[in-house]
C-alpha cells in the first residue's frame, strides 16, 4: 500500500487535474476548519461562563433561618428559630461531611472613623474561616485567626475601599478606627478575589471576630447565616440535608418542614450550566461534522470521477493481475490521502485561528464577560485526526467498490 | 497446454438472447504459434477473454496447464493471469504516466516483488525487446512499434505459459507490423505457447497453425507450410 508506484500514481492523478484536486480539498479543509473553529469557540464561551464560578462556590452552601410552615413538638407554625454560635460549633463536631464552616452576623452600617475621616460601611462578624470558603482573598495583612476569635480581641479587617477612603496613602495595618465609640485595630486588608458587580459590596465592609461582635455589641450568641463548604469528594447535596436535619432537630423544627431552615447551594445551577454546555457541545460537534460530510461527499464524488475515467487503467491492472482488494486499497489510499492532507491544513488552520484571536485577546487585555480563553484539546485535534481518516474511507468505499467492479473485458474493448 | 471442450457462452439482454460461441472444441499444445481468424462477430473476441480467463463461460470445460478454469473468485482469477498469461492489446494498453521501465514492471508489482528487483528484471525485458534506451520514456514519446514492444514484454515479464495477443499488428504499418511478428517468433522459439488474433492473412500465416471461426464455431484448422507465402485477399 505504502510504496513509490502508489504514491507516484496518487501524485500524478492530482497533479493533471490541479483545480478539481484543489477545489475537492477545499471541502474537506473547509470542514474540519469549522469544526475546530466551532469547538474551540465554544470552549471558549465554557470557559469564560465557568471563570464566573468561583472553583470555590461549586461545593459551598448557605444556610439560614426562616420561619417555620409547620407546628411541631407544641410549638406553633410560624416560629422563628434562631441560629447561634454553638449551633456552629455542633456542626463542626458532629457533621463529618463539613470541611469548613463560616458563619456571619451583619450589624447593618455602622460609622467608621480614622481620625477626621469618617464613613458609614457594613459591620460583619466572622470566624477565622470565612477567607477559605468566600472568593476572598486578603490584599494586605492577615484575616481574623483562631486567637482573636478565642480571645474576643478587638481587630478588624477592612474592605479595600474602606481603606482608600479612611487612610488613602496611609499605611493602615496596625492604625486604629473607631467602631459605634469602640477602637479596633486593623490587622488587614481584604476584597473579593475577582472584582464582579454582585460581589463589590465586600470592599465595603468590615469584618470583627464574631465573639468580639458578640461580647462588644451585645449580640447574645446570635448568627444571621453561614457557609459551610463540604469535604473533599463529597457532594454538598449530599451534605445539605445532614446539615440541616441536624439544625432541625436542635430548633425543634419538624423534620418533614419545608420551611424553618433554608439553604442554598449552587451545585444544582452549576449542573444546569454544565448540562447546558453539553448540549451546545453536541450541538457544535453535529454542526462540525455536517459541514465536514459536505467535504466527504464531495471527495466521494470526485473518486467516483477519478474511477471513471481510469476504468481501462483498472481493467489493464485486473488483466496484469491486480486483485480487487489490491484495486480497492488503491482508490481508499488516495482518497484517504485527499482528505489527510487537506483536514490536516484545516486542522493546523483552525488551531492557528484559534490560538491567535486568543493570542490577541491577551495582548490587547480584552476581557470579555462571557468569553475567555478559547482553545482545541488534545481530544478534539486527536479526534479529528481520526476522523479524518474514517473520512477518506467513507469517502472512497463507494467509488472503490465501484473500481473492484470493473469488468476487464467492456474496459480493455478498444473503441 | 490448452484444452477446450464444447465451450458455450451466450450474451442474454432484456429483449436478445445472442449464442457467441456454439460449442468449441480446440487443443493447443505446448509451444505452439497459433492464429485464430474470423469476421468481426465470428466470437473470435469472446474466445479470447475466455482463453485469458477475462470472461467465464456458461458450459463446456476449460483446462489450462490442465488446471480446470471454472467458477474461479475474482481473486483466483487474477492470480491464473498473473502467474499463466501474458497479454498483448491491439491499443497497447500502457499505462500513460509511468516509464517504458515501469509499465513492463508493473506485472510484478502484484507479484510482491520489491521495486528494485523489478526494476532489474524490465530492464532485462526491455533490453531483450531492443528497447533498452527507452528505458526512462514515457509511452506518448515512442511510436505505436515501440509501445507494442514495450507493451509485449510486459507479457514476457511474468514468464507466462500462454501469450494472448488481441490484433496485436492492427494499428502498426506493415513494416512495424513485421518487426512485432518478429518478436513474437522469438518469443515462440524459447517454448511460449502463442495465440494471436488477427484478420489480416499474412500476419496469420506468420504462425504455425491457423484456426477460422465462424458464427461461433471453428470452420477450418490447418497448418501453415513453412516457406509458403500467401497474399492477402
Amino acid at each position: 500500500m505504502f510504496d513509490r508506484d502508489t504514491w507516484q500514481e496518487i501524485i500524478a492523478t492530482m497533479r493533471k487535474h490541479k483545480m478539481r484536486t484543489a477545489l475537492t480539498a477545499l471541502g474537506v479543509f473547509w470542514g474540519i476548519f469549522m469544526l475546530i473553529f466551532v469547538l474551540g469557540m465554544g470552549k471558549g464561551l465554557e470557559n469564560g461562563v465557568y471563570r464566573n464560578f468561583d472553583n470555590r462556590a461549586k461545593n459551598v452552601m448557605y444556610v439560614w433561618a426562616e420561619r417555620t410552615s409547620q407546628p411541631y413538638k407544641g410549638f406553633q407554625a410560624g416560629r422563628y428559630p434562631r441560629l447561634t454560635l454553638d449551633d456552629i460549633l455542633a456542626i463542626k463536631n458532629h457533621v463529618p461531611e463539613v470541611e469548613f464552616i463560616a458563619p456571619r452576623l451583619g450589624m447593618g452600617t455602622a460609622p467608621m472613623v480614622y481620625k477626621d475621616k469618617s464613613d458609614a460601611y457594613e459591620l460583619r462578624g466572622e470566624l477565622s474561616d470565612m477567607i477559605k470558603i468566600e472568593a476572598l482573598k486578603m490584599y494586605k495583612g492577615r484575616y481574623i485567626n483562631q486567637f482573636d476569635v478565642d480571645d474576643s480581641r478587638k481587630v478588624a479587617v477592612i474592605g479595600d475601599r474602606v481603606r482608600e477612603v479612611l487612610f488613602g496613602d496611609e499605611e493602615c495595618i496596625g492604625k486604629y478606627i473607631r467602631i459605634r465609640g469602640v477602637e479596633f485595630r486593623v490587622v488587614g486588608v481584604f476584597g473579593p478575589i475577582s472584582l464582579k458587580p454582585w460581589n463589590e459590596e465586600d470592599l465595603e465592609s468590615v469584618v470583627i471576630p464574631l465573639t468580639t461582635m458578640h461580647r462588644t455589641f451585645g449580640r447574645a450568641g446570635r448568627v444571621d447565616y453561614f457557609v459551610v463548604s463540604a469535604a473533599k469528594d463529597i457532594l454538598v447535596s449530599e451534605m445539605e440535608p445532614k446539615i440541616k436535619g441536624f439544625l432541625k432537630a436542635r430548633h425543634s423544627v419538624a423534620p418533614d418542614d419545608p420551611k424553618g431552615i433554608g439553604g442554598f447551594n449552587l451545585e444544582e445551577e452549576f449542573r444546569s450550566i454544565q448540562l447546558l454546555f453539553g448540549g451546545i457541545r453536541i450541538f457544535l460537534w453535529f454542526v462540525g461534522i455536517g459541514t465536514l460530510l459536505a467535504g466527504i461527499v464531495g471527495v466521494s464524488n470526485i473518486m467516483l470521477i477519478v474511477v471513471k475515467e481510469r476504468t481501462k487503467e483498472i481493467g489493464l491492472r485486473k488483466a496484469l493481475g491486480a486483485t480487487p482488494g489490491s484495486i480497492i486499497s488503491m482508490i481508499l489510499t488516495e482518497s484517504i490521502f485527499l482528505t489527510s492532507i487537506s483536514g490536516y491544513l484545516g486542522l493546523i488552520a483552525g488551531t492557528i485561528v484559534i490560538g491567535g484571536l486568543n493570542f490577541i485577546m491577551v495582548a490587547n487585555q480584552v476581557e470579555s464577560e462571557n468569553f475567555y480563553n478559547p482553545q482545541v484539546n488534545l481530544i478534539v485535534g486527536v479526534g479529528s485526526i481520526v476522523l479524518l481518516i474514517i473520512a477518506g474511507v467513507v469517502a472512497g468505499l463507494i467509488p472503490a467498490m465501484q473500481a473492484a467492479k470493473v469488468n476487464p473485458v467492456v474496459a480493455l474493448k478498444d473503441e | 497446454m490448452i484444452q477446450l471442450s464444447q465451450i458455450r457462452k451466450s450474451y442474454h439482454t432484456e429483449y436478445t438472447h445472442l449464442e457467441v460461441l456454439k460449442g468449441i472444441d480446440l487443443n493447443i499444445e505446448a509451444g505452439e504459434f497459433v492464429s485464430i481468424m474470423g469476421s468481426s462477430g465470428s466470437g473470435k473476441s469472446t474466445l479470447l477473454n475466455i482463453l485469458g480467463i477475462l470472461d467465464d463461460y456458461d458450459s463446456g470445460e476449460y483446462r489450462l496447464d490442465n488446471k480446470l478454469i471454472q467458477d474461479l473468485s475474482q481473486k483466483q482469477a487474477a492470480h491464473y493471469r498473473n502467474q499463466f498469461i501474458g497479454f498483448v492489446f491491439q491499443s497497447f494498453n500502457l499505462l500513460p504516466f509511468k516509464t517504458a521501465i515501469e509499465n513492463v514492471a508493473l506485472p510484478l508489482y502484484y507479484q510482491k516483488i520489491e521495486r528494485k528487483k523489478r526494476q532489474e528484471i524490465a530492464m532485462e525485458y526491455l533490453t531483450r525487446v531492443g528497447l533498452r534506451d527507452w528505458a526512462d520514456h514515457l509511452p506518448n514519446q515512442m511510436s505505436g512499434g515501440q509501445q507494442q514492444r514495450v507493451a509485449i514484454a510486459r507479457a514476457l515479464i511474468t514468464q507466462p505459459k500462454v501469450i494472448l495477443a488481441d490484433e496485436p499488428t492492427g494499428a502498426l504499418d506493415t513494416q512495424t507490423s513485421y518487426d512485432v511478428m518478429k518478436i513474437f517468433k522469438e518469443v515462440n522459439d524459447q517454448g511460449i505457447t502463442l495465440i494471436v488474433v488477427t484478420h489480416e492473412n499474412d500476419i496469420a500465416n506468420m504462425s504455425k497453425r491457423v484456426i477460422r471461426l465462424t458464427d461461433g464455431l471453428i470452420s477450418g484448422n490447418e497448418t501453415v507450410q513453412v516457406g509458403k507465402t500467401q497474399s492477402a485477399q
